[in-house]
């Protein structure tokens, strides 16, 4: 009963790496989650929680009211300098140039040969540009931003809490918490101000297709802004299990499993990150295979699945094309809005398109054929806010 | 009588036939269940052998047949509720009777006290 036939980096409860003792790192609010019946697991280096009263009803409260997630073990970033903006654009395909103050951008760094270094948020401020980058991946970015260091321009990890408060009720239960008027803020929009009576930074942003907060504390902070959202009824603490059906279900990447160092933005069907500008002035890491993509059309084309039956296809299934192996599962399991399996896998772009045309697919599950049709990404509708959209 | 294993089933014999099924303990560790793969009736199963899969929102899951024997019958109700494990993981949740093949071999197996001793050194 104990082994995993499909482990999830996610979600294993013992360190996949076998025997090699680990120090796992604790995030600010390691103790509150542990008050809360938390059942810690390693992730991204840190022990985090991987659920509290369950998957299934935390995952349907973020959607009906509010979650509340401790996200501290991703790194915070801030990049400094006048050339900040041309060394982001060195190492994104985004536009970052003309990116306003207090709005955020979902990006990708990219490697030489235009594979992704890692996934990110990157927000300008007045002074600065803030980067929220994976738990897994700090050091990697770190010494990536190292290699390819400009003068004048520095990085640094900010030691802080973030925690993310994300679902329908997410602005009414924040709003009596901060002077900031969140009504004012749009999806992808940040401002700098003060919340539980600290200075914090507040993003209307998240990973769960609903509307909500991101919020930036001091660690010290972390733990009394914590109790006091949980303990309104509306909002319901959420771990890693929950934060993983709801980012699937909206339709969003994951760094290791549907993003990695070989496969592109395009592929991983991120196209929207790159901007005309960037496509016609080019100018960025991996530029070469990028730019050729978008030409001719990348390799391999991410897609979303939907499984008939009820046998979940998880990361790593194969996928087959009549009796061709066409691309593999990168995302996987039962999506609790949807009601059913449903997965993300990346295919040859010749049998994505003629899945997509209507040619049968099928995922081998323990050496049985399932059936899997394309389906339109996210499996679940964004109900993120935007000005003017009540 | 009933009889545990360490990897989380239960075992209740009786005569030649042994009901099989994991603990409440298993069905906690794995969270909601969303399907219940059982093995077919008539499938013969050695000890150890995994012989069923629980699929929860987590992960994947095998199950090891805790003896050998037959498949003589599977709980049809799992296949329309498999969060019957959840709710009753040790009564309607079970998930295979097995005829057994020969004396049950049950030096490895638990009594209810070893078993909530067990557990106890899990925590």
């Amino acid at each position: 009963m104990a082994k995993s036939a499909a482990p999830d980096p996610s979600t294993t409860a013992t360190d996949p790496s076998g025997s090699v003792p680990q120090t796992l790192r604790r995030t600010a609010l390691f103790e509150a989650h542990k008050a809360a019946g938390a059942r810690p697991v390693p992730f991204a280096g840190y022990e985090m929680p991987l659920q509290y009263s369950g998957i299934m009803a935390e995952h349907n409260a973020t959607r009906e009211s509010a979650g509340l997630f401790d996200v501290s073990h991703m790194g915070q970033m801030a990049v400094t300098g006048a050339g900040a903006a041309d060394w982001l654009e060195r190492l994104t395909p985004s536009s970052i140039a003309n990116l306003p103050e207090g709005r955020a951008r979902y990006s990708v760094l990219t490697n030489e040969a235009g594979g992704a270094v890692d996934d990110l948020i990157i927000t300008r401020f007045a002074d600065r540009f803030g980067l929220v980058v994976n738990g897994a991946r700090k050091e990697v970015v770190a010494d990536h931003f190292s290699a390819h260091a400009m003068a004048g321009v520095e990085f640094t990890f900010l030691d802080r809490a973030l925690i993310a408060l994300q679902g329908p009720k997410a602005e009414a239960v924040l709003q009596p918490h901060t002077a900031v008027d969140l009504a004012a803020l749009s999806f992808m929009e940040a401002v700098q101000g003060e919340a539980f009576g600290v200075p914090a930074t507040i993003a209307r942003s998240g990973y769960t297709g609903e509307d909500g907060f991101e919020l930036s504390l001091p660690n010290e902070a972390a733990p009394d802004a914590w109790r006091t959202l949980t303990a309104d009824e509306r909002v319901t603490p959420v771990g890693l299990g929950a934060r993983d059906t709801l980012r699937l279900e909206a339709g969003l990447c994951l760094y290791g499993q549907d993003l990695d160092e070989t496969i592109s933005p395009l592929e991983a069907g991120l196209s929207f990150i790159l901007p005309k500008r960037r496509r016609e002035e080019g100018g960025f890491l991996g530029a070469e295979r990028i730019l050729r993509e978008w030409a001719d059309g990348p390799a391999r084309r991410r897609i979303g699945l939907a499984v008939d039956g009820r046998v979940p296809v998880r990361a790593g299934a194969e996928v087959f094309l009549g009796e061709d192996r066409v691309g593999v599962v990168t995302s996987g399991g039962v999506g609790p809005t949807v009601g059913a399996p449903i997965a993300f896998a990346l295919l040859e772009r010749a049998a994505a398109d003629a899945a997509e045309a209507g040619a049968a697919l099928t995922a081998r599950v323990r050496g049985k054929t399932i059936a899997v049709r394309p389906s339109p990404l996210p499996f679940v509708p964004a109900r993120v806010k935007r000005k003017g959209n009540p | 009588m009933r009889h545990y294993t360490k990897d989380h089933e239960w075992i209740e014999v009786a005569g030649d036939v042994a009901t099989v099924g994991i603990t409440d303990h298993a069905q906690e560790q794995l969270g909601d269940i969303t399907y219940v793969e059982l093995p077919e009736v008539g499938r013969a199963v050695a000890k150890g052998d995994a012989f069923a899969v629980v699929e929860s929102v987590k992960a994947a899951s095998d199950v090891y047949a805790p003896l050998a024997g037959e498949v003589a019958e599977i709980n049809p109700a799992l296949d329309e509720n498999p969060h019957l494990v959840n709710e009753a993981a040790e009564a309607d949740g079970w998930f295979v009777k097995i005829k057994v093949s020969g004396a049950i071999d049950d030096a490895d197996l638990m009594d209810a006290s070893a078993y909530k001793a067990l557990l106890a050194t899990l925590d």
